[in-house]
């Protein structure tokens, strides 16, 4: 299959503990034709911490990474719902020719601030993308997690809608699943309290989970390593508050089309979740 | 318009004309509607809701924003943004007031919100890259001992002491780049 190039920017949490993110989406990306030439050498792209803290941070981060993109002559696609809103938020920051130059200054590189960023999940669902679904996702009940950070602020991300966002909805479909109609796909998880303010993650993802579940959803699917940590790791803790089982699974969807594309549950990495998918995939044939 | 370069202190009369500079919103077009608020996941544990942080700020009441704990707990979510009727960016004039705080060293109300961004940024400067467990080894231990000083993070990072270093080559680059911000 003809590989179309983008430069890849994992970000850090996929060279972390969110490895089957990363692993599912690379292998995903091989299988639709997705040729991920990953940045040299990219950096922590300040997250959550720089922007809130040091202007000039918040956008040197994002700056020296796009920059790398911008020399590979390639489009940026990343995986990372946080790393994405970063590295267009900083771009519309750095439309401002003074802000640009203090920028280029802080990395010591050239960059004109002019690279096609993309998150992978738009890439993924891409109608052009030749699909070879082996294993539809048939019976499936998924609610599509999108969050906040890719998809708001619209008219800088233009991504996608910001209230009833369809991307991830029309590939599940696409692949067999059936997604469910919900209220809470832009809701809050808590973004990066979990560690300073645990209480106020277990709130607002709780949440979350309540109304996947009210909604009949066999699993969460979602774009974002945040989002994941917040929902799967901190579900024990709901569960523990609530004193009741929730046993909601909360997968990455580059997993669950892994799985429509026929890869194994050890290829995807599926054994890495806190909340075990497992019983839930072989109820309904889809891992073995 | 927003400045570009270090924040530096500002008077209680320049405050209103700061945020909006710093922000490139037009904070007087607020009329109170409350729907920011409304939207907003963590107002029911701020003292300013993002409403009255507004109003705090037409007024000029640069001491009560800059002390409250609305600047931490907010999570840059963006719902009140993006629902504001009059397209004021409210989370954008909450990170200037953020950033006004940080820089005049204003005591932070979420003490372990603030103490989460210097870690992780500590952790960055040294290794280029955020190392989770790094940050969460860290983190406790100083949130745990306020006392031990921020200063022996660097230390820390740069002995490995933090368990297992990431290998990044590009370190010595990000870390040229803190010292060109002179943080
Ligand atoms: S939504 Fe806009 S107009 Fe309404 S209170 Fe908030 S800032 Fe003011
Ligand atoms: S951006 Fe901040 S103030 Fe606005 S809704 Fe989100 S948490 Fe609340």
């Amino acid at each position: 299959m003809a590989q179309t190039p983008y430069a890849y920017f994992p970000g850090c949490t996929l060279h972390g503990t969110m490895l089957e993110y990363n692993a599912s989406a690379r292998l995903v990306c091989e299988a639709a034709g997705v040729d991920l030439r990953e940045l040299k050498d990219w950096n922590c792209c300040g997250a959550w911490s720089a922007h809130t803290t040091d202007y000039m941070l918040g956008l040197a981060l994002p700056a020296r990474n796009l920059q790398k993109a911008e020399a590979m002559q390639l489009p940026m696609v990343v995986p990372c719902a946080v790393g994405f809103s970063r590295m267009k938020l900083a771009m519309h920051e750095m439309e401002n020719p003074a802000v640009l130059s203090a920028v280029n200054q802080a990395i010591d590189k050239p960059f004109k601030n002019s690279v096609v960023v993309e998150p992978l999940l738009k890439v993924l669902a891409s109608d052009s993308l030749d699909l070879e679904v082996k294993k539809p996702l048939q019976g499936l009940k998924v609610a599509c997690y999108y969050g906040c950070l890719l998809v708001r602020p619209q008219k800088i991300l233009k991504f996608d809608d910001e209230n009833n966002p369809q991307t991830m909805d029309k590939l599940m479909s696409r692949l067999g699943a059936e997604p469910v109609d919900w209220d809470f796909k832009t809701e809050c998880c808590g973004a990066g309290m979990s560690m300073p303010r645990p209480d106020v993650v277990n709130r607002l993802s709780s949440k979350i989970l309540l109304a996947a579940r009210s909604m009949g959803a066999d699993c969460i699917a979602v774009a974002c390593p945040m989002c994941h940590f917040n929902l799967d790791f901190h579900q024990r803790e709901v569960e523990a508050e609530r004193k009741e089982k929730i046993q909601m699974p909360a997968l990455y969807f580059t997993q669950l089309m892994g799985l429509a594309l026929g890869f194994s549950a050890k290829k995807l990495m599926l054994d890495k979740h806190l909340v075990d998918p497992m019983p839930m995939l072989k109820s309904k044939g889809m891992a073995a | 318009m927003q400045m570009a370069g270090a924040i530096t202190p500002v008077a209680s009369s320049e405050f209103l004309d700061y945020v909006g500079k710093q922000s490139g919103q037009r904070i007087m077009d607020c009329y109170q509607c409350g729907k920011c608020s409304a939207g907003c996941p963590t107002a029911y544990d701020m003292d300013l809701t993002p409403r009255q942080m507004i109003r705090a700020i037409q007024l000029g009441l640069k001491e009560e924003a800059l002390k409250s704990s609305t600047i931490w707990m907010c999570v840059s979510c963006q719902t009140c943004s993006v629902r504001c009727p009059v397209q004021i960016d409210i989370a954008k004039a909450i990170e200037a007031v953020r950033l006004l705080a940080v820089a005049e060293k204003a005591p932070a109300a979420e003490k372990n919100v603030k103490l989460y961004h210097q870690v992780f940024l500590k952790s960055v400067e040294f290794t280029g890259r955020l190392y989770e467990m790094g940050l969460s080894v860290a983190f406790n231990m100083l949130s745990r001992h306020p006392f031990t000083g921020m200063d022996i993070l660097p230390t820390m990072l740069r002995k490995g002491k933090l368990a297992l270093m990431p290998v990044f080559k590009g370190t010595a680059e990000v870390e040229a780049i803190f010292a060109r911000i002179k943080r």
